[in-house]
């Protein structure tokens, strides 16, 4: 009896003591989760209107009578003053174009979003230029460095289609000094 | 009253007899004036039509007037080379002649603040640098020391002589208590003015050519060569068209103290041009196009090697006992140390320090014609109250000129 | 040698005279123009009304000269993306327009310089003359500048008269009347920064710049440094530089260092960022970044 007890007694005591023991070290967390995404990408920012070509938007004025065709090819009859130079090789109109709505653009998960958001569009593949852009540090600067922050779309500076941008000539050098006359 | 008959009977025969020459001197004196104003009439120029007459620009912004500047301050500074052994060893060949450092002294500082005035863009607000009208960035800047320096090392060295020869004058002895603590200040002072000039250069770190240590101690070396041969010559001049006298040992020792001085300007240099080309860090650039060009800028080429020339032949003579107490040989080298000097102190100091300039351009400098007229013009100012001073000088210490026995006391 | 007392009474005597001239003299004198930061408010503000008379006089145009005061809690601070700038010298022409500069003689505030990349940044190397059809140039970048508004600045430690000073906001600015003109300022900069004026500016009226800061952007007289103020017409009323807005691709930043949420902040804590001529200490608030 005395010898049941005792072992008893001493399984509890053991077990107490790993219980214990195991409620001393730290909880086994997962390794901590990145700091959720600002609720900023939801909010709408102030921007200006998008570039848009003299009257092509809205696009549904001619699109929402035409079949969407989703085959890759090169356009012949309409935009081809558009030259695509924006991955051409991987991309091609329709990723970013919804087929079935025009008059958006859609994400990588099909989601639709308007023109004056397309930033939410460039993000996903150039995110680290558009964390920049949030910040303000990515892209042209005006207004107020202690007040309101105006931003401009990413396509007002960038032509979506051809973002490189073209070489500017650039304003004259300043004169070199001389000996003879101060000015010119 | 006593005073303002003796002081006006001073000013009349001073006047008497800075207006009495013989044709040399009057020829000296129209070849001064003329330069007075050319120089007059090209710094009215620059006055109203500003700084851009000279050839200084932004990327170029100090040159021949603060070269100038910089060379006639060692020229000042020198003059504590005779009083030194003059007053404090009472070494007495030499006491005869430390009047005319002391005048030469003078004449150096005032020169270097004319050129001080000349170079500044607004002239007009001179008064902004004096207390209490001004304000005067004292202790930080170190330009607010070099005025102060140089003003008080002016005062005493101005004190000091007009004391001397007014007393010898008035046919009295000099004030001892008064003479003898402003002469024994003014070694030190020599000896600050010069380096408090150096520090202006040295203490800032955007030239790198200048922002070195040995500056001040080179600035004193240079000095101390360029200063006394000028007394020198004028010693010579002085005995042979007046009766004064000074010993032949004088003029020697002098000379021989010349020739340490330009020991220890060759080795200054020498060790500031194995640290620059042994290191050979891109530092190097500014006396590389000093002494070799860089690329086709090439201008200051022949002026570097001239004085390296120049300066070794004058230490040669010197150090030399039988060619220092040749005169022709003696003469040569007191040309040489400041010619090489000068040229060392003036375009060798101030051109290469800022060129190339701060973001690597280079703008080749060469003073204008207007500039030199000017810097000129300064020149002969300070040429002419030297004149003038030792007119009247030499024959008070000779006893030749004294205010009549009556006034005496 | 023994003095005689007749010495004495003319030493006296002499002395005594002497410090009265003096005493008079401090006293008209002291009554007389000073500095601009020691200027009674209500003289300053006679004598800010006094200049604007006089431009308007000269160019026939209203001219403001205001002496906004730095804001509180504020240290400017400026940093130039140098993967973006393309040497377009934008910025250089914004920057005489606003800031009235002299045409002739010419004065530029900004200085860009195209470098190779091959041999990085090294004024040793650089040109601020290029002049090709295009740029940007393949094989070479371009870095603009202008002054780095030192925190340990050299050029106002050297200034004889006081005549330059870093104010509270970080802004290193010259009193265009008190300066005068001895260009020890420029023999201390290292950043080629400080510039002169070796003759009379001279500013178009037709296109001058009426909004001035009486430590900025007034039109200089011949005869004194000038410099590079932050725009400090502009920032002190919260604006941005003249040359941060007319940057076409956006390379040019500016703000407040002590905003934990400026793009300055943003850009020092999480981009590459570099001075120049860090070796010499002048601590610049003007910093140069690579974004990407």
């Amino acid at each position: 009896m005395t010898k049941r007890i005792v072992l008893l007694t001493a399984t509890a005591t053991l077990t107490g003591a790993l219980i214990y023991a195991a409620a001393q070290q730290p909880a086994a967390t997962p390794p901590a989760l990145a700091p959720a995404p600002p609720a900023q990408a939801e909010e709408k920012l102030e921007v200006p209107p998008p570039p848009f070509s003299d009257g092509i938007f809205p696009c549904s004025q001619c699109h929402k009578d035409m079949k969407p065709n989703r085959t890759r090819r090169t356009l012949t009859e309409m935009h081809t003053d558009i030259e695509l130079k924006h991955d051409a090789d991987h991309r091609w109109c329709l990723d970013c174009h919804d087929a079935n709505d025009r008059d958006h653009l859609h994400l990588a998960s099909g989601e639709l979003i308007s023109f004056d958001e397309s930033y939410k569009l460039c993000g996903q593949c150039h995110g680290e230029k558009f964390r920049d852009w949030r910040a303000g540090v990515h892209g042209r600067r005006t207004g107020y460095w202690n007040g309101h922050k105006k931003y401009l779309l990413c396509a007002n500076c960038h032509n979506p289609h051809q973002p490189h941008f073209k070489p500017l000539e650039p304003k004259p050098a300043p004169n070199r000094p001389t000996r003879d006359s101060v000015s010119r | 009253m006593n005073f303002a008959r003796t002081f006006g009977q001073f000013i009349a025969g001073s006047l008497r007899i800075v207006l009495r020459g013989n044709k040399t001197y009057w020829a000296w004196l129209a070849f001064l004036a003329v330069l007075i104003v050319s120089g007059g009439l090209a710094y009215a120029r620059q006055v109203s039509e500003g700084l851009g007459v000279t050839a200084m620009r932004d990327q170029v912004s100090w040159g021949f007037y603060i070269g100038n500047f910089t060379f006639l301050v060692g020229v000042a500074a020198a003059a504590v080379v005779l009083v030194i052994p003059a007053y404090v060893y009472d070494w007495k060949p030499i006491r005869e002649i430390v009047i005319y450092g002391e005048l030469l002294a003078v004449s150096a500082i005032i020169m270097c603040l004319l050129f001080v005035l000349v170079d500044i863009g607004r002239p007009d607000r001179f008064w902004h640098l004096l207390p209490p009208v001004g304000h005067l960035n004292f202790p930080t800047s170190i330009l607010a020391w070099d005025v102060l320096v140089l003003n008080i090392y002016f005062v005493i060295n101005f004190v000091v002589v007009t004391h001397i020869l007014y007393r010898a004058f008035g046919g009295r002895h000099y004030e001892k208590r008064l003479v003898y603590p402003l002469v024994l200040l003014s070694i030190p002072m020599a000896v600050g003015i010069h380096t408090v000039t150096a520090f202006l250069f040295n203490g800032l770190a955007a030239r790198p050519y200048w922002n070195a240590s040995i500056l001040a101690p080179q600035f004193l070396a240079s000095a101390f060569c360029s200063g006394p041969a000028i007394l020198l010559i004028v010693m010579q001049l002085l005995r042979k068209f007046t009766r004064f006298e000074i010993k032949d040992e004088a003029i020697w020792k002098i000379a021989e103290l010349m020739a340490y001085a330009t020991f220890i300007n060759l080795f200054l240099h020498g060790a500031e041009s194995f640290k620059e080309f042994y290191s050979n860090t891109e530092h190097t650039l500014y006396v590389r196009y000093w002494f070799f060009g860089l690329g086709s800028h090439t201008t200051l080429v022949p002026w570097a090697w001239l004085a390296v020339a120049l300066n070794t032949m004058a230490f040669v003579l010197f150090i030399v006992p039988a060619s220092r107490r040749n005169w022709v040989l003696l003469n040569i080298g007191c040309i040489a140390t400041y010619g090489g000097c000068y040229i060392d102190k003036g375009m060798g100091l101030i051109i290469p320090g800022l060129t190339p300039d701060a973001l690597g351009e280079i703008y080749e400098y060469v003073p204008s014609v207007p500039e030199l007229r000017v810097a000129a013009g300064v020149f002969a100012i300070g040429f002419l109250v030297f004149t003038l001073m030792l007119k009247v000088a030499v024959p008070i210490t000779l006893g030749e000129f004294h205010g009549k026995a009556s006034t005496i006391h | 040698m023994e003095s005689t007392g007749k010495t004495q009474g003319v030493s006296r005597r002499e002395f005594a005279t002497c410090a009265a001239a003096a005493a008079a003299g401090f006293v008209l004198t002291a009554c007389g123009p000073k500095q601009l930061h020691e200027f009674p408010k209500a003289r300053l503000s006679s004598l800010l009304k006094e200049m604007e008379q006089r431009y308007a006089a000269k160019y026939g145009t209203a001219f403001t000269v205001a002496d906004t005061p730095p804001i509180d809690g504020v240290e400017f601070a400026y940093a130039l993306d140098i993967s973006r700038c393309i040497g377009c010298r934008r910025c250089v022409y914004a920057c005489v327009d606003e800031n009235n500069q002299s045409r002739d003689p010419q004065v530029h505030w900004i200085r860009v310089f195209q470098m190779e990349k091959s041999k990085g940044v090294d004024f040793t190397e650089g040109d601020p003359y290029y002049h090709p059809k295009e740029v940007p140039q393949e094989g070479h970048f371009y870095i603009p500048v202008a002054c780095q508004q030192c925190r340990n600045a050299p050029c106002t430690k050297v200034c004889p008269t006081g005549a330059t000073w870093t104010e509270k906001d970080g802004i290193v600015v010259v009193d265009y009347d008190w300066c005068i003109g001895c260009r020890y300022c420029m023999a201390a900069c290292p950043y080629g920064a400080r510039h002169f004026n070796w003759s009379e500016p001279s500013v178009p009226a037709d296109t001058v710049n009426t909004n001035t800061h009486v430590l900025g952007n007034r039109p200089r007289p011949k005869g004194v440094v000038e410099k590079c103020t932050f725009c400090i017409q502009r920032t002190r009323n919260g604006r941005y530089p003249a040359c941060v807005e007319i940057c076409p691709v956006g390379a040019r930043k500016f703000g407040n260092l002590l905003d934990p949420t400026s793009e300055i902040r943003y850009i020092i804590e999480n981009k590459r960022v570099m001075v120049l001529k860090e070796d010499l200490n002048t601590m610049p608030k003007f910093f140069y970044f690579y974004a990407t």
